[in-house]
């Protein structure tokens, strides 16, 4: 938790760092939304990681009739391929969670170093930075994804860069914002004066000033990136069209779903309950972080 | 975005301070909304190298129309065909030369002009776009008004939740959810897909409810949570503190002085939320087969359709491009504020 501590050192006795941030994040888990969030994501991670182990058939076994919802030893009945739905829906999280956390910390880490540059040298690279921001903005993330797919092809490694670039200029909006805000204050300014080096400055004065907020981002990124990495699933885009992927799971049985709506519903709830899980760890978290924990301390 | 608003305020600022006589109001407008003009121009005009160079540098279309067993030879002929064999330069002031005379080239699938191809469905995508919005924008303000005239109260908590959780949820999860509820294993009120439907949309409006109510529900929690803030903050204002204690009554005091303050963030989100809408078409129309640019773009990246593909990103990008100068100026033509600072 060193990522928490307030820089002390340059700070002493000249001007005071902004409160410590730690009451505030420890607000965000006073919250009874946090714990709900939490809840339910660990429950759907849970399912990813360990479903793979726990299916009872094999994610590409032929074990009925195509869209049967009762044949025999299947929870949820079969799919397009009469294939067994509730294995292959243990099995196929890995890859969304995965995927989505990992284009998450990709986006956040070019995002903040972004923002970071931009906000704390201004002048001509903060034009450049947040020109390149300006015009990646330009594309709703769905498209710049599909359309950065399309030559290469839906390889894995290449979702995680596309969905991770997706988020980067909306990562580094904020983070340029707040620097602009925090570089002029007395501590940042007598870091300076004491000679500091500027990576010293941005990592170990600006930086841990930011925690909450970026938290609350980071939150609210993973809510999107799963949205996003689905949607790839869903509309058919896939490297490996074999393998069980919750997106892509509703896209295969999409035209049965007045016929085996679990064969649909099943990964559509999975889905729906990783993301809203993530969003209310991130509400919580930006509620601490605004001062508004107040409110929500009353109620919890 | 938000950021050419905060400099049109802060640059005639010190115009102002320097030599206020000096300049006529309208000098100064008009210089503004030059620049502003120019700043869009070039962002449109780096869009266009960005889709170019995505769609040419990161791999070889050639390539991916043949597949991986392509002999040497067809793929040599497909690239002259293509005029791939041209310099990047070449290729891309051409395409830009075609795009700037409304010719984007021919599609690979279709062997069609791209305009033809997609002029009808840039049409139906804008009526559910513009449905959508129309529903969107009053949706969003009485939610937001309801939410912040009772702070804290049972109604704006079950509203932040209601919110919240709508907010979360990918844009497919709810047409499937509402497709389940309205037209398939619940109710069967409503068709569940368009696939039928080779109209225009205001032949069968039917077919549009289930797209347009998931675009909604995708939307207006995020106009409508930004609108509440915005609201509370003027609520709680000075001036509208100033007017009920002058004895305005309530209602006059909320759409007389706090109303028109929440305009600006208004206009801002709402411009902000027609862009995403033009990419969120993607998803929602492929899910309902409804025929517009968003199957077009998902069918056009299948095929690795190029032509279509560049053609459609950068209309898409146009549109946020557009739809944020306009906001900008509206911004500045409704705010008293930056208006005198303007002049």
């Amino acid at each position: 938790m060193a990522v928490f501590e307030v820089p002390r050192k340059a700070t002493a006795g000249i001007a005071a760092a902004p409160a410590a941030r730690r009451p505030r994040l420890r607000g965000a888990l006073a919250s009874g939304r946090t714990w709900v969030g939490g809840a339910l994501t660990t429950l759907v991670t849970g399912v990813a990681f360990l479903g793979p182990f726990l299916a009872p058939h094999g994610e590409n076994d032929i074990v009925g009739a195509p869209y049967s919802d009762s044949a025999p030893a299947t929870l949820l009945g079969t799919d397009y391929l009469g294939q067994d739905v509730w294995s292959r829906l243990l099995a196929g999280g890995t890859w969304v969670v995965v995927t989505a956390v990992l284009a998450t910390l990709l986006g956040m880490v070019l995002g903040v170093a972004a923002g970071l540059a931009a906000g704390y040298a201004r002048g001509w690279a903060d034009e450049v930075i947040m020109r390149v921001c300006d015009v990646i903005l330009a594309f709703p993330q769905i498209v710049l994804v599909l359309v950065l797919l399309s030559v290469a092809g839906p390889e894995r490694w290449l979702v995680v860069v596309v969905v991770g670039v997706s988020h980067a200029p909306r990562v580094a909006r904020l983070t340029r914002g707040m620097t602009t805000g925090l570089a002029t204050r007395e501590f940042v300014q007598s870091a300076e004066t004491l000679g500091e080096s500027r990576t010293r400055i941005l990592l170990r004065e600006l930086l841990p000033n930011m925690s909450a907020p970026l938290l609350a981002e980071l939150g609210l990124r993973l809510t999107y990136s799963v949205g996003l990495v689905a949607s790839i699933g869903f509309l058919g885009f896939a490297s490996d069209p074999s393998a069980a992927d919750w997106g892509l799971m509703i896209n295969e049985n999409r035209l049965a779903l007045a016929v085996q709506p679990w064969a649909i519903l099943a990964p559509v709830l999975a889905i729906a309950v990783l993301a809203l899980g993530t969003n209310l760890i991130a509400d919580g978290i930006s509620r601490a972080a605004a001062g508004a924990d107040h409110t929500e301390g009353a109620s919890s | 975005m938000s950021r050419s608003a905060a400099e049109a305020a802060a640059v005639p600022a010190t115009i102002m301070s320097r030599r206020r006589e000096a300049r006529p109001a309208v000098r100064a407008w008009t210089r503004w909304l030059l620049r502003r003009i120019g700043l869009a121009l070039i962002t449109l005009w780096l869009i266009s190298l960005l889709v170019f160079a995505a769609t040419h540098f990161l791999g070889d279309p050639a390539r991916a129309i043949l597949g991986r067993s392509a002999t040497p030879e067809r793929l040599a002929a497909l690239r002259t065909e293509l005029g791939l064999d041209r310099s990047a330069v070449r290729q891309y002031v051409s395409w830009l030369g075609g795009v700037l005379t409304g010719d984007f080239g021919t599609s690979l699938a279709t062997k069609g002009p791209v305009s033809a191809l997609i002029g009808g469905k840039i049409v139906n995508s804008t009526v559910l776009v513009a449905v959508s919005a129309v529903i969107i924008a009053p949706v969003s303000a009485v939610i937001a008004l309801v939410s912040a005239r009772r702070r804290d109260s049972a109604t704006d908590n079950v509203l932040q939740v209601a919110l919240l959780t709508t907010a979360a949820l990918p844009e497919f999860v709810i047409g499937i959810l509402l497709v389940t509820l309205f037209s398939t294993v619940v109710l069967t009120w409503l068709p569940s897909v368009a696939v039928s439907w080779t109209g225009s949309p205001w032949t069968d409006p039917v077919v549009m409810i289930l797209p347009v109510a998931t675009l909604a529900l995708a939307v207006v929690p995020y106009v409508a949570r930004i609108l509440r803030a915005s609201l509370i903050e003027v609520l709680e204002s000075d001036y509208v503190d100033m007017a009920r204690l002058k004895g305005v009554p309530e209602w006059s005091a909320v759409a007389r002085h706090a109303l028109g303050n929440a305009v600006v963030p208004a206009i801002q989100v709402m411009a902000l939320q027609l862009a995403w809408l033009a990419g969120g078409v993607v998803v929602v129309e492929s899910l309902f087969l409804y025929p517009g640019i968003g199957t077009a773009l998902v069918d056009a990246v299948r095929n690795r359709d190029v032509p279509v593909i560049q053609a459609l990103a950068l209309l898409i990008a146009a549109v946020y491009v557009v739809v944020n100068l306009i906001a900008d100026v509206l911004t500045i033509l409704v705010t008293p504020k930056l208006r005198t600072g303007v002049r």
